[in-house]
């Protein structure tokens, strides 16, 4: 009996000690790794370069902008909420000022207190050439991207003014940019840093930083290898509970060849990756990973030129051009359904989408009638060049589609001539426009585009202003409708009166036909069955906090 | 000998100058800005300007080239544009890695390519030299990257035995002998090693098979000598051309290889070269091929030197 009694006390230890172990077990350190498509690992000391994929991993996962974008649904269109300020007003005196009220309670990763001293320090760090923190490696990707912010004051310690060089109601939106970086952790490398002058000194400071990081996002910088991996864990105290990861580690692994993302990702070695090979997509889902894509604002276009002489100067010609292309052949043929046709620069349900009366579709016929009455058809067809490139960020497939534009193009009388460079080529020929001799003659460019803010969407293509050298008017769009329309979404400060006049300006460019819209990109990303609670949202951008690892 | 290797020494200053100004000019003249990087396309002009001026692209190319130079001769190469890190520290972390990779891959190459080579050679005309040489053909007819990518289906995904990229559990920065990090490197290597061993099983079988119908080896055949005694003659009368053959190749490898690092992930001077071009990234461009051009220069004076101890005749020539 005794002995009974004490193999039932032996066991009921045994598995007490087992239950005591199961918590162990089930709190073991949980990390995410990422195969990224970028080639190097995105800058970290605050304003990451390589585009909005820079933004995606180094920006938005150890920093904070004032404004943030929604990026919970995969539904909705993403729109800007409040950030590290939970509000802001123009002054209604002067348009040119701006009053954000910032959140309280927020600390930089390293303790230090966010504060309006800190937004100053972070506008002047790429605004301001005479600050000891101004450095010009981050002046290109941020001041492009906030084009009107002139300075920041301190009002109070929670309180901050910025100003504008003209009344600009994308402030809010163009903030998202502007990533908070901890200016005592910075001073604390300038003044332990070795140089010939200040300038050296700061550069250095920056160069330390790099390495060892700290902002107010949710994830904290813990292990840095240059051009192999990222560590991040989890920021327990993060200011928005909800946020707060739940897995504890990210590893971000740079790997540019997509057959090797995709070798990684079956083999184990990753558990995400992005754009995975698409000719292994049928293997991926047949193993059992999980494929994600959603729309994208992206735009796969050509642009046209407008300059005199240029065939796209008449609106029949433009509309033929969008009319004639089967977008859903492309993206069921060509694309494997890795990417949305496009039927202007947003599709509707985006705020600024507005009301277009020209549809674009696929209607072969009217195209033929448009050409017709334009004096183009089967005997006399319309040569059109196009000067493209054979790859490149965010050009998808540009070789093979533009193929495929001008096989269907050439059944709406049109002769489509192309004239592929190198892709860095094409990107600054840009900037020069239709005018310049690097056009090489051609009457439009294909260059793709981000669509997350008004200015990058719609200004700095159809407003005159923004013309070259200014800006990508590439095509020298002038239209005074146009001009009129972004004045007024620039100058409507009531967000809902911004948006709607945004609708209107989009609206008048399609009805223009003032692109020849084609494609949205999908950010396709592959990840294993044990990822869980992502949410791909239409952005280029992805929340890292709900996702968690099963075992 | 000291005056011959004096000699080759002072013939590699002018390569090093005439390298240090190809690579200079090559990446200048190629098309595109040089601060596509960290200058967005819808950049101001005056932003573009204000950026040109602190890069130091606003001046003459002669001044860019002589300040260049110079910085470089002091052990400065400037700072990466894209990343703002130093190109030196960022060249010899990469060419670190490719050196590892290029060595394991050499001994495998040339260990396989001797081997085959002499057995090749030596039984010329029989079913084992044409085994031999259907493995040479074929070591340097396949794509390597082609093949890369078979072996990473096979053994990463199909059997999962091997990783398919990366270089170490942790990066290379954790690097370590042991069979946890030798497991990344055996992929890469055996991809790298099959056109080497392609050309020194062909350069030696060829060497071996003429040295063997020359008049000394009969000579050494009828003195009594015995075989393996006949075939050292012949390693050590093909030795020299094979040196310089394999010096080449481990040159062409301490290059790295863009497409095998890249299919890879491997973080060495391939990838860091794709990383350069594609980011139109200057200073890590003209760094990186300078000390890559170093390097074969480098082993080519190396080579040379060996080859004149190994045979008397070139450094008296």
């Amino acid at each position: 009996m005794r002995t009974e009694k004490t193999r039932t006390m032996a066991l009921a230890a045994a598995l007490a000690i087992a239950l005591a172990g199961l918590p162990r077990a089930a709190g073991a350190e949980t990390v995410l790794r990422i195969g990224m498509t970028a080639a190097d690992i995105p800058r970290t000391l605050g304003q990451p370069d390589q585009g909005f994929e820079g933004n995606r991993f180094t920006g938005l996962t150890m920093y904070d902008a004032l404004t943030m974008w929604d990026l919970s649904s995969s539904d909705k269109a993403s729109v800007v909420i409040p950030g590290l300020a939970t509000e802001w007003k123009v002054d209604d005196a002067d348009k040119k000022k701006w009053i954000f009220k910032l959140r309280p309670g927020v600390t930089f990763h390293d303790g230090s207190p966010f504060n309006a001293d800190a937004v100053v320090w972070n506008v002047d760090k790429v605004l301001k050439q005479d600050a000891p923190q101004f450095d010009p490696s981050q002046v290109g990707v941020t001041a492009s991207r906030m084009p009107t912010l002139a300075s920041a004051r301190k009002v109070d310690d929670m309180t901050v003014e910025l100003t504008t060089k003209e009344p600009d109601s994308f402030l809010p939106i163009n903030l998202t940019n502007l990533f908070m970086a901890s200016p005592a952790k910075w001073q604390k490398f300038y003044d332990t840093s070795e140089g010939a002058d200040a300038k050296a000194k700061s550069q250095a400071a920056w160069a330390a930083f790099a390495k060892d990081a700290s902002g107010t996002g949710p994830w904290k910088m813990t292990k840095f290898t240059p051009r192999e991996r990222l560590e991040l864990a989890k920021n327990a105290a993060y200011w928005e509970k909800a946020r707060v990861p739940k897995v504890d580690k990210m590893v971000l692994l740079p790997m540019p060849e997509a057959n090797a993302r995709t070798a990684a990702l079956l083999s184990g070695q990753v558990d995400w990756v992005e754009a995975p090979a698409p000719d292994a997509l049928p293997e991926i889902k047949q193993r059992g990973f999980v494929l994600y894509s959603n729309e994208e604002p992206h735009v796969w276009p050509w642009q046209f030129s407008r300059i005199e002489g240029s065939p796209w100067n008449d609106i029949r010609v433009r509309k033929a051009a969008n009319l004639c292309v089967d977008r859903e052949g492309l993206r069921d043929g060509l694309l494997a359904g890795l990417m949305v046709p496009a039927t202007g620069t947003f599709e509707p349900g985006h705020p600024w989408r507005g009301n277009p009366t020209f549809q674009i579709k696929y209607d072969k016929p009217a195209a033929q009638k448009l050409m017709q009455e334009a004096g183009y058809g089967p005997n006399k067809k319309l040569t059109v060049k196009i000067q493209t490139s054979a790859s490149g960020s965010g050009q998808m497939l540009p070789l093979p589609m533009n193929e495929y534009l001008q096989q269907a193009l050439a059944e709406c009388y049109f002769d489509v001539q192309l004239d592929v460079i190198e892709w860095n080529t094409l990107f600054t020929n840009w900037r020069r426009g239709a005018k310049d001799p690097t056009a090489n003659g051609s009457n439009a460019t294909n260059v793709t585009y981000a669509a997350m803010d008004p200015f990058f969407a719609l200004v700095r293509f159809l407003q005159s202003s923004m013309a070259p050298p200014v800006s990508n008017n590439w095509g020298y769009i002038n239209n005074p409708k146009f001009d009129e329309l972004v004045t007024k979404a620039r100058q409507s400060f009531d967000p809902a009166a911004r948006d709607a006049a945004l609708a209107e300006l989009h609206a008048a460019s399609v009805d223009d036909a003032a692109f020849l819209y084609v494609a949205h990109d999908v950010a396709p990303r592959a990840m294993s069955p044990k990822v869980k609670g992502f949410v791909q949202p239409k952005s280029w951008f992805v929340d890292f906090s709900p996702v968690s690892m099963t075992q | 000998m000291f005056t011959y290797i004096a000699r080759r020494i002072v013939y590699v200053i002018p390569i090093v100058i005439s390298v240090a100004l190809v690579c200079f000019l090559l990446v200048h003249i190629t098309p595109g800005d040089p601060l596509v990087a960290v200058l967005p396309a819808d950049a101001s002009q005056e932003l573009a300007q204000q950026l040109r001026t602190a890069y130091g692209f606003d001046r003459p190319l002669p001044v860019q080239f002589g300040l260049w130079l110079w910085r470089a001769v002091h052990g400065d190469l400037g700072s990466s544009i894209a990343t703002g890190r130093p190109v030196l520290s960022e060249v010899m972390r990469a060419v670190g890695n490719t050196v590892t990779l290029a060595i394991f891959a050499a001994m495998i190459g040339f260990t396989l390519g001797l081997l085959f080579g002499l057995i090749a050679g030596y039984f010329r005309d029989s079913w084992i030299d044409k085994l031999a040489t259907s493995f040479a053909i074929a070591g340097v007819s396949v794509p390597h990257y082609w093949l890369g990518m078979v072996l990473v289906i096979i053994f990463s995904v199909q059997l999962n035995w091997l990783p398919a990229v990366g270089a170490g559990p942790g990066g290379s920065g954790a690097w370590a002998w042991d069979w946890d990090h030798l497991r990344y490197l055996i992929l890469p290597a055996v991809t790298s090693s099959v056109i080497p061993m392609g050309i020194v099983t062909r350069t030696v079988r060829a060497l071996t098979g003429d040295i063997l119908s020359q008049d000394f080896v009969e000579a050494l055949r009828a003195k009594g000598l015995r075989e393996t005694n006949v075939f050292r003659h012949v390693i050590k009368n093909a030795a020299p051309t094979a040196l310089a053959v394999m010096g080449l190749q481990l040159g062409y490898m301490l290059g790295g290889s863009i497409l095998i690092e890249t299919v890879f992930s491997w973080p060495g001077s391939g990838l860091l070269l794709n990383s350069a071009i594609f980011q139109r990234d200057l200073p890590l461009l003209q760094g990186t091929i300078l000390v890559l051009a170093l390097f074969f220069v480098l082993l080519n004076l190396l080579v040379d030197i060996a080859q004149a101890a190994i045979d008397p005749r070139i450094k008296r020539g």
